[in-house]
C-alpha cells in the first residue's frame, strides 16, 4: 500500500505543475498586465509603470513563470490587489466559516439522501416512487437562485424565524443562530438529487444474485435492505461523497454572498469583481490540489470499505 | 439469369431502419418524451422569432408606470408609482418667485413661447400590464422573452462549443492512443482536478477584467464551453477506444480511408449518438450555469436581459411584495430546464435502448 501511496502521489507532480501552467497562462499571459486593471482606479501613468515593477509583471515570462512557482510552494502569495491584505491570511480566516456551513450540510444531506434512497428503493416502482421522482426532478429544475430568494424572503423576512444574513465572531452562534437557515437551503437543494443517484445505486444492487440467495434463504426484506443492500450500495455512495467532498471548501458561494457569510466562496466572487488575480490564483491552485490529495485518500479508504479492491 | 437480377420483385427491397429512425420510432412512443420535446420546441421557436424581432422586439419601452400590477390583479394598491406620481404633481407646482433676483428671468418666456411650438406627446402609462411591469414600467411578460431569448441561446451556444472541443479531443485521444492519448489526459486531469466552480470563476476573472474574450454574450459562451468540455471527451475517448479496433474500421483502412476520414467519416456517426445526449445534458446545465453567473454579474452584460438579471432585480422587489417578475424568470426557467431534462432521459433511453 505503501508503494500504492508513493505512486499515487508521483503521479500528481505533473497534475500539480499542469495547474500551476494553467493558472499562469491564464491570468498572466491572458489576463496580462493589471494596468488595464489598475487603470480604472490610478490615472498616473508613472505610477502605474510603478506598481506593474512592484508587481513584477515587466519582467519576461519565464521570470513571472518562477515567481509563481516560487509562491505556490513557499504559500506565500503576498498581498492583495486591492485590500493589501495577505493572501495567506485571507484564505486562514475564510476557511472556517465556509467549513461551518459546508460540514454539516454534506453530512445531512448524505444521511438524508441515502435514508429517503433506501425508502424510495424499497417501494420502486410504485406510485409513491414514480411520485419522489417527479417532485426530484421539478425541484432541481428551479434554480438555487430563486430557492434562496424565496426562503430567505420567506423564512428570514417574513416569518423572522431565522435572521435574513449576518455572521458573527463566536462559533456557537453562527451555527445555531445564523447557519442553520442556509444549511437548510442547500440540503433541502442537494437532497434530490443525491437521491435520484443513490436510488439507482440500490437498484443496481436489488437485482444482483446475493440478494436473490439471501431472499430465498427466508430472510426478511428489511433484512436484506438494510444488512446486504446497504453495505454494498455504500461503495458508489462512498465514492460521490468523496467526489463532492472538494467543493466543501469552496462552500456554496450563493449561499455566501445572499447571506453575508465571509467564507471562501464570497471572497472568491468578490476577487473576480474587483479583478484581484491573486486571491483568485491562490485559491485555486490550493484548492486543485486539497482536490488531489483528498481523492487520493478516498482510493485509499476504499480499500478498508470494500475488500475486493486492490492496489496496483 | 441476368434478367432476373435486374428486375428485383419490388417489395423485397424493404431497406432496414437506421439507428436513428429506430430512436425516433422509440421516441414517438415515449409519452413524456414527446410532451417534452414539444415544450422545448416551443421554447426554441420562441428564441428564434424574438431574434428575429417578431416578439418582444420593443421589450425596452417603459409603456407602464413603474412596478405596475398584473391584469388579474388590477385592483391592488401600487405604492411605488403614486410616490412617483406625487413627486411629479410636487414638480409642477409652481416654483417661487425669483423673477427680481434670477437674471434669466427676461428669456423665460421666450424660452416658454419656443417649447410650445414643439408638439409634446404624452404618453399615458398603462396602470396594468398582462404580467406586470418592472421597476421602470417595462412589460415583465416581454422582458421574460427577451431574456429567455439571451438565457436559451447562451446555453445552446456552449453547449455546442464544449460538445465540438470535447468530441475533437476525445476523438483524438481515443483514436490514436500513446502519447496523445497521455498528453490529452493530463489535460484533462488539470482541468478536473480543479473544483468546476472555482474554474469557471477563474475563467470568468480574466473574461471579464482583460475583456479578451470579446463582447456581448462571447465571453460568458467561451467561459463555459472552455471549462465544461471534460464531461463528453472522457465518454466520446471511451467509445473512440472501443471503436477504433472494429472490423469496419480495419475494413476501411483496407481500402485506404485516411486517418481523419476514419475518425471522423466512418467512427463519428457511430458515437453520435453519445454527443446528442450529452449536448442535450450540457444545454440544461448551462442554461442553469447561466442564470448563476449573469446574477453574480460574470455573465452577459448589464444592457442585455437574461433570466439571470432579471431574479437579480427580482430579489429586491420581492421585499416590496413585487413578485411577478421572480415568478415570470423562475417558472419560464423551471419549465424549459425540467421538459429539457425529461428530453434528454428519453433521448438516452431511445438511443441507447440497452441502457434501460
Amino acid at each position: 500500500m505503501t508503494a500504492y501511496v508513493i505512486r499515487r502521489v508521483w503521479q500528481m507532480i505533473p497534475t500539480i505543475l499542469g495547474v500551476i501552467l494553467l493558472i499562469f497562462i491564464l491570468f498572466n499571459w491572458v489576463g496580462g498586465d493589471p494596468a488595464q486593471v489598475l487603470a480604472g482606479k490610478i490615472s498616473n501613468p508613472a505610477q502605474i509603470e510603478n506598481i506593474r515593477h512592484q508587481l513584477g509583471v515587466d519582467r519576461p515570462y519565464w521570470y513571472q513563470l518562477w515567481v509563481f512557482v516560487k509562491q505556490v510552494f513557499t504559500f506565500d502569495f503576498g498581498r492583495s490587489w486591492s485590500t493589501n491584505e495577505l493572501v495567506s491570511h485571507i484564505i486562514l480566516t475564510r476557511i472556517g466559516p465556509t467549513l461551518t456551513i459546508m460540514l454539516p450540510v454534506v453530512a445531512i444531506t448524505t444521511g438524508l439522501a441515502v435514508l429517503f434512497a433506501v425508502l424510495v428503493a424499497y417501494v420502486r416502482g410504485s406510485l409513491s416512487d414514480r411520485m419522489v421522482m417527479i417532485v426530484c426532478t421539478v425541484a432541481m429544475s428551479v434554480s438555487f437562485l430563486v430557492y434562496i430568494i424565496v426562503f430567505q424572503w420567506l423564512f428570514g423576512f417574513i416569518l423572522g424565524w431565522f435572521p435574513v444574513q449576518g455572521w458573527s465572531e463566536s462559533f456557537w452562534k453562527n451555527l445555531t443562530y445564523y447557519a442553520p437557515l442556509p444549511i437548510m437551503l442547500a440540503v433541502f437543494v442537494g437532497v434530490a438529487p443525491e437521491l435520484r443517484l443513490y436510488r439507482s445505486f440500490f437498484l443496481d444492487e436489488i437485482h444482483q444474485e446475493y440478494v436473490r440467495t439471501a431472499r430465498a434463504k427466508g430472510l426478511p426484506e428489511n433484512r436484506v435492505m438494510l444488512k446486504h443492500v446497504m453495505r454494498n450500495a455504500l461503495i458508489p455512495i462512498l465514492t460521490n461523497v468523496g467526489i463532492n467532498l472538494p467543493g466543501v471548501f469552496v462552500g456554496s458561494f450563493l449561499l455566501e454572498v445572499f447571506f453575508s457569510i465571509p467564507g471562501l466562496g464570497r471572497e472568491v466572487v468578490t476577487a473576480v469583481n474587483r479583478s484581484d488575480f491573486p486571491v483568485i490564483k491562490a485559491v485555486t491552485v490550493y484548492l486543485a490540489i486539497i482536490t488531489m490529495v483528498i481523492n487520493l485518500v478516498v482510493d485509499v479508504l476504499y480499500k478498508f470499505v470494500d475488500p475486493r479492491v486492490t492496489f496496483k | 439469369m441476368s434478367a432476373i437480377l435486374s428486375n428485383p420483385p419490388a417489395a423485397a427491397r424493404r431497406e432496414s431502419p437506421g439507428l436513428w429512425a429506430l430512436a425516433w420510432r422509440r421516441l414517438r412512443h415515449d409519452r413524456v418524451g414527446m410532451v417534452s420535446l414539444v415544450i422545448v420546441a416551443f421554447f426554441l421557436l420562441l428564441m428564434v422569432a424574438s431574434y428575429a424581432g417578431l416578439i418582444a422586439s420593443d421589450w425596452n419601452r417603459e409603456v407602464g408606470v413603474s412596478y405596475a400590477n398584473p391584469s388579474f390583479m388590477a385592483g391592488a394598491q401600487n405604492l411605488e408609482a403614486q410616490a412617483i406620481e406625487q413627486r411629479k404633481a410636487a414638480a409642477k407646482a409652481p416654483p417661487v418667485d425669483l423673477s427680481d433676483v434670477d437674471p434669466l428671468a427676461p428669456r423665460y418666456k421666450e424660452w416658454a413661447e419656443r417649447a410650445a411650438k414643439i408638439a409634446v406627446h404624452e404618453t399615458k402609462r398603462a396602470e396594468t400590464l398582462p404580467f406586470g411591469g418592472d421597476k421602470w414600467g417595462r412589460d415583465v411578460l416581454k422582458k421574460t422573452i427577451k431574456g429567455s431569448e439571451v438565457s436559451i441561446f447562451v446555453g445552446l451556444a456552449s453547449a455546442f462549443l464544449a460538445t465540438i472541443i470535447g468530441t475533437l479531443l476525445g476523438a483524438m485521444a481515443g483514436y490514436w492512443g500513446g502519447k496523445v492519448n497521455d498528453f490529452l489526459e493530463w489535460f484533462y486531469n488539470i482541468f478536473t482536478s480543479i473544483p468546476y466552480i472555482l474554474l469557471i470563476l477563474a475563467f470568468a476573472a480574466v473574461a471579464t477584467s482583460t475583456g479578451k474574450f470579446g463582447k456581448g454574450i462571447v465571453p460568458i459562451v467561451l467561459v463555459l464551453s472552455l471549462t465544461g468540455w471534460t464531461g463528453i471527451y472522457r465518454l466520446i475517448r471511451a467509445e473512440y477506444i472501443k471503436h477504433s479496433n472494429r472490423e469496419y474500421v480495419k475494413a476501411a483502412q483496407a481500402i485506404g480511408a485516411s486517418n481523419a476520414s476514419r475518425m471522423f467519416h466512418h467512427i463519428l456517426p457511430n458515437v453520435s449518438h453519445v454527443a446528442l445526449v450529452q449536448l442535450s445534458q450540457y444545454s440544461v446545465g448551462f442554461i442553469k450555469a447561466e442564470v448563476i453567473l449573469s446574477f453574480l454579474g460574470f455573465g452577459v452584460p448589464v444592457d442585455m436581459v437574461s433570466w439571470g438579471t432579471m431574479l437579480a432585480e427580482a430579489q429586491n422587489e420581492l421585499v416590496i411584495g413585487k413578485w411577478w417578475q421572480l415568478v415570470a424568470a423562475g417558472a419560464s426557467m423551471a419549465v424549459l430546464v425540467t421538459a429539457f431534462s425529461l428530453l434528454t432521459d428519453s433521448l438516452r433511453d431511445a438511443l441507447d435502448p440497452k441502457l434501460k
